[in-house]
Formats: structure tokens, sequence, C-alpha cells
């Protein structure tokens, strides 16, 4: 924190050259990446450091880089793997989690919410782009406009209207208002299908394919990079949401892990919180995505930019 | 789920033979309607109708259990003197300015860090990480690390011989921690977001600067930041707006205290509709958020003449 408040006085530091020698200034500009990496990256190291620590002696090691008495112990508590006692003699509560249970739950609902917006939107994004129909672009500019409007403001009603159908505290309620239409998955993908050759299409009609073959057999396979892109965008979405689940979500039975972590929190004894089961459920509700970025970041980093730019 | 209901399966049948232009006009549009029905009935349903609704319902008492009246203006009257909100508004406007404020400036510079050091994706991708991870997650994270007794940044803090420092229990460190907090989540995205525009930007000009013997500085003020202006608009746009909708931090570290300190516009909101159950109320002020958010949207991109790019 220190260093990159110093690194932002102007100094003529400011890019380096590419094919420059290893100038001051060039060597400043890499303290200051390295200093930014290094805060960046270190919270999570932290994390895990302290999920496999002792509960009650973690607070008199305060600064060691490695466990303090390393111990499975908080995964135990949060996995609901621990008896009463061993849980309380590392510093838990003794409350019940269930954090199974809640992982399957965010696991399944992101799930359904990606499924219907990444197929919906796909099939909306191709009539925008390369169909021809009376108002077209009127109600695309219409369908923009949702992005403008702040979600809280279509919250509020949308709880009542989940209240109204009585479907609170179902998974429908936490993904009906998602997966019908998202505003970004259409325009991304629209984005896209603009750029593909018409002649394909058109090549397609002559041997007699009507709009919706052309758009399963051929536009789909040759869009398949984006589509993933987006399923792997609006996934990590639909897996962080707080503020919806907790309206509609937050009976045991369906809730996310998002939602779990906030009352996990609140359960924790006020004075002296479980810190290593606190981390230990911040682990298990970050690990998946982690995993996925792992597997697929460089379609992710890339999307960035171009999502951001069109 | 519905996916079996999709219209497309229930579309006419594929295989356009020769028929006449216009009856295959008419054709394509039944078409592109059954594509679209999904789209345009989750708009209706889930952004258009609430919408009104909302509208709606900061015109009434709303409470959930009582009877509800048509009362007009009245909770938009009740917003003018309402201290509450006022102090919502100064304390969400004092967050986005500090979070705004540190976090483009160092999404610039390490935007430019990435240009110009390495492009390579692994680095791009480590600083997005924190990205990915859920805000609760993030807000969790850092509340253990700046914990007032035994947080890893406070034991720091002594080293350097400073007091502790009651991070999120100070009524006046409270917002700048949390901006903090949420600074260091989204610094890697707002960076590619900008990386993304400086990677447009021809070299060739870069290099008539260097032949006209311009500095590293002078041509980062007068070739870089022009051209920068439409991506950095937009950049600011999306993280402005984004920054006064901020909540899921702050519920799971203050819930809004200590003592209002953190009760940002959002919070507030949640803290009408559902602690106390005022929801004609609650509605009123969404939509004076609604509002205000639209305005500053407006004025930033007049302001920063994003239609406009130094490069056609």
């Amino acid at each position: 924190m220190v260093t990159v408040d110093t690194a932002v006085a102007p100094t003529s530091r400011t890019p380096g050259r590419e094919a420059g020698g290893s100038s001051p200034g060039r060597v400043l500009a890499w303290a200051c990446l390295i200093a930014i990496i290094a805060i960046t990256l270190f919270p999570f190291y932290w994390m895990l450091r302290t999920a496999l620590s002792n509960g009650t002696t973690l607070a008199t090691a305060g600064t060691s880089w490695l466990p303090v008495d390393f111990t499975w112990g908080a995964f135990k508590r949060v996995l609901g793997l621990a008896t009463v006692e061993e849980a309380q003699a590392e510093g838990g509560s003794g409350a019940a989690v269930d954090f199974w249970l809640y992982l399957r739950n965010s696991v399944l609902v992101a799930a359904l919410i990606t499924a219907g917006q990444v197929f919906f939107g796909a099939l909306a994004a191709y009539a925008f782009a390369r169909m021809r129909w009376p108002g077209r672009d009127v109600v695309f500019f219409v369908l923009l406009t949702a992005l403008m409007v702040p979600p809280i403001f279509t919250q509020l009603p949308n709880f009542l209207l989940m209240r109204d159908l009585g479907i609170l505290n179902t998974y429908a309620a936490l993904v009906l208002p998602f997966f019908f239409m998202t505003p970004f998955a259409v325009f991304f993908l629209r984005q896209f299908f603009l750029g593909i050759s018409p002649e394909i299409e058109e090549a397609a009609r002559l041997d007699g394919a009507g709009h919706v073959r052309t758009f399963f057999r051929i536009i789909v396979p040759m869009s398949w990079g984006p589509i993933t892109t987006l399923a792997l965008l609006q996934y990590v979405q639909a897996w962080n949401e707080y503020f919806w689940p907790l309206l509609v979500g937050s009976e045991r039975g369906v809730r996310t892990l998002t939602v779990a972590l906030g009352v996990f929190r609140s359960q924790t004894p006020q004075g002296n919180p479980d810190w290593p089961g606190l981390m230990a459920a911040t682990l298990i509700a970050a690990i998946p995505v982690l995993l996925l970025f792992i597997a697929f970041g460089r379609k992710i980093v890339d999307s960035i930019g171009f999502s951001g730019i069109k | 789920m519905t996916t079996t209901a999709v219209p497309a399966a229930g579309a006419p049948a594929s295989g356009a033979h020769a028929v006449a232009p216009h009856a295959r006009g008419s054709r394509e549009t039944w078409v592109a309607l059954g594509f679209i029905v999904p789209t345009v009935f989750g708009f209706v349903v889930f952004y258009f109708w609430p919408s009104l609704r909302g509208f709606g319902l900061s015109f009434t008492d709303y409470k959930f259990f009582s009877d509800t009246s048509f009362v007009g203006l009245a909770n938009y009257q009740r917003l003018l003197t309402d201290e509450t909100f006022w102090n919502a508004m100064a304390v969400t406007v004092w967050y986005v300015v500090l979070n705004i404020g540190f976090q483009t400036v160092l999404a610039v510079l390490l935007a430019v860090l990435l240009h110009r050091l390495t492009r390579s994706v692994v680095t791009r991708g480590l600083v997005l990480m924190p990205y990915l991870v859920a805000n609760v997650v993030v807000a969790l994270l850092w509340f253990w690390m700046l914990d007032a007794q035994i947080g890893i940044v406070n034991q720091v803090l002594s080293w350097f011989g400073t007091g502790p420092v009651s991070f999120f229990g100070d009524e006046a460190w409270a917002i700048p921690t949390i901006a903090f907090v949420n600074t260091w989540r989204h610094l890697g995205y707002t960076a590619l977001l900008i990386f993304a525009g400086l990677v447009m930007i021809p070299k060739m000009l870069y290099e008539a600067g260097k032949v006209d013997g311009a500095s590293e500085w002078q041509m980062f003020w007068r070739i870089t930041m022009p051209l920068l202006r439409p991506v950095l608009a937009m950049v600011l746009v999306i993280t402005v707006v984004g920054s006064f909708q901020v909540f899921d931090t702050v519920a799971v570290t203050t819930g809004g205290g200590p003592a209002d300190a953190t009760r940002v516009i959002q919070y507030y909101i949640f803290d009408l509709a559902f602690q106390r159950l005022d929801y004609g109320y609650a509605s009123a002020v969404s939509v004076v958020l609604l509002v205000i958010l639209s305005v500053i949207a407006f004025v930033q991109l007049r302001l920063m003449r994003a239609n406009e790019s130094d490069l056609s």
C-alpha cells in the first residue's frame, strides 16, 4: 500500500519504452507492477493460511507466514463434519453449518441461469443481427435501456412478484428474473454475429435451409468460442450474486454460498469470530470460480476488452 | 426447465422453397419473432412491468401487511426532510469519489504498465483474479485482514510504530476502507478495459513522437490520454454507476454502521424495504436513485464528449 502510493507521484517513469534498456524509469515501472501484483495476490494466500490455522492459537502468532498449528479443523467445521466439541476446541461456535448443500445450490442456480441466458440470448442476438423484420432496431434499443436501470429498482417489485406467485424461497425465484434475458448476453452475441460473413447464410439458403436450421446447424457451431466465453462470464456473475438470493432465497434449503457466507459471518460470536472457519468458508465459495479461471483464463481475459469496448 | 418450450422448436419447419420475396419477408418476420419471444418475455415481465410497478408503488404507503392507499407525492416530500436519506446520499457520494478517484488513477497506471512492460496473458489474468471472486468473499477476506486486533495489516502497522486502526469500526475510516476493498477487487477489471483501449492506439504515433523528441511523460499526456478519452468515458460511466450501488461489501462487514457512517443509499433502500417493511417509501427512494444515475451517466458522457474520437 505504501509503495503504490509513492508510485503515483509524477516522475519521468511513466511508460517504460518497450525497446529501451534498464533505465531507472523502467526499473521503477517494474517495481510498481510487481507491487500491484503482490498486493493483488497476497490476500488469497493469507486466506488459505488462515483457513488452515487453529482458531484458539491464531491470535498469538499473528504474522507468521505459515498456518498456525496446521489443522483441517476449519474445513471440517464448515462442511458440517466436526463434532461440537471439536469445533469449540478450535474456536468455532459449534453451530450447524452445511456448506455442501450451499455449494450444490450455487452450482445448480448458476447453471440454470447461464443455460437460459446463453440459449435465449443467442436466439435473440441472431434475430437482431441477421434477420430483417419491422421494428428490429427500435426493439433492440429498448432492450438496451434495460442495461441502464440500476438492478435494485427492478428487484424490489420483482420480489413482490415472486411473493405473489408464491414461489419465494424456491429455485424458481432465484433463477427466473435472470433466466430469459440479460441485455449483456444479447448485446455480446449480436456483436459477434454481425461479424459473420453473410455468404455462409446465403449458401445455406440456396441449399434450402430456413433460418432455424441455419442457426442451429451453422451459426451456433461457428460461434462456439464466443458462446462459451459468454457462458463462463455469466456463470461467474450468477455464482457471485448476493442481493437477489438474499431477498428471495435465504431459507436454508435453497441458500446459495454467498448468502450462506453472510449468515455464517453474522452467526460467529461477536467477541471472537471464528476466523479460520470464516476463511475456510470463503475459500469454498471462491475455489470453483478460481478453478474455472485456471481452466479458461485466456478466454475470460481476452473477453474483457471485447465486451467493454464494443 | 422451460427450455423444452423454446419457441424455435415450434417455429415453422425449415425448408424455404422458392417463395415470392414478399411472402419470404413476412415469413422471416414470424421466425424472427419466434427467436426473440423468450427475450421479450423476460424483458417485459422482469424489467418493464417491475419498473412500472416500482414507480406506482412509490406513490403509495405499501407496507406489506396493512392496507395500502395512494398517497401521491407524500413519499417524495418525506424524502426531502429525511435526514437518514441525505446522510446516505452524502456517504455514498463520498464513497464514490474515493473509490473512483483512487481506482481510476491506479487502473490507468496499471493498464499502461501492462501495455508497456508485459502483455502476457498470465499477468493480465493474475490482476483479474480479485474480480472473479464474489464481493462477499472479498469483503470478508479484508474484514479479517483489517481486523482491529489481530488482522495482519494492523500487525504490520505496529512494526512502523503506529497504533492499531479500527478500519471498519471507526466512523472516519469506515468508508475509505470500503472504498479501498472495492478498489482492490475492481482494479484489474478496470485496468483491462483501459488496456483494450490502449491497444487500439497506433504505434506509429508514438514513433513519430519520439522522432520529434517528446519525452515519455509528454507523450502520455499529448497522445495517450486524448486518444483514450472515449474508452475512459465509458469506463468512468460504468464504474461510477456501479459504485453508487455498493451494497454487498457494506452488508457483510459494517451493516451500515458504525452509526450510519456506511449506510449507503442501496443499503438504506434495503433496510427500508425489508427490515422496516416500508416498501412504498423504499420504492420512492429507488426511483430517486434511478434518476440520479441517469443524470450522472448523461452528464458524464457529455462532459467527456464521448461520441467523438480523435482517432477518426
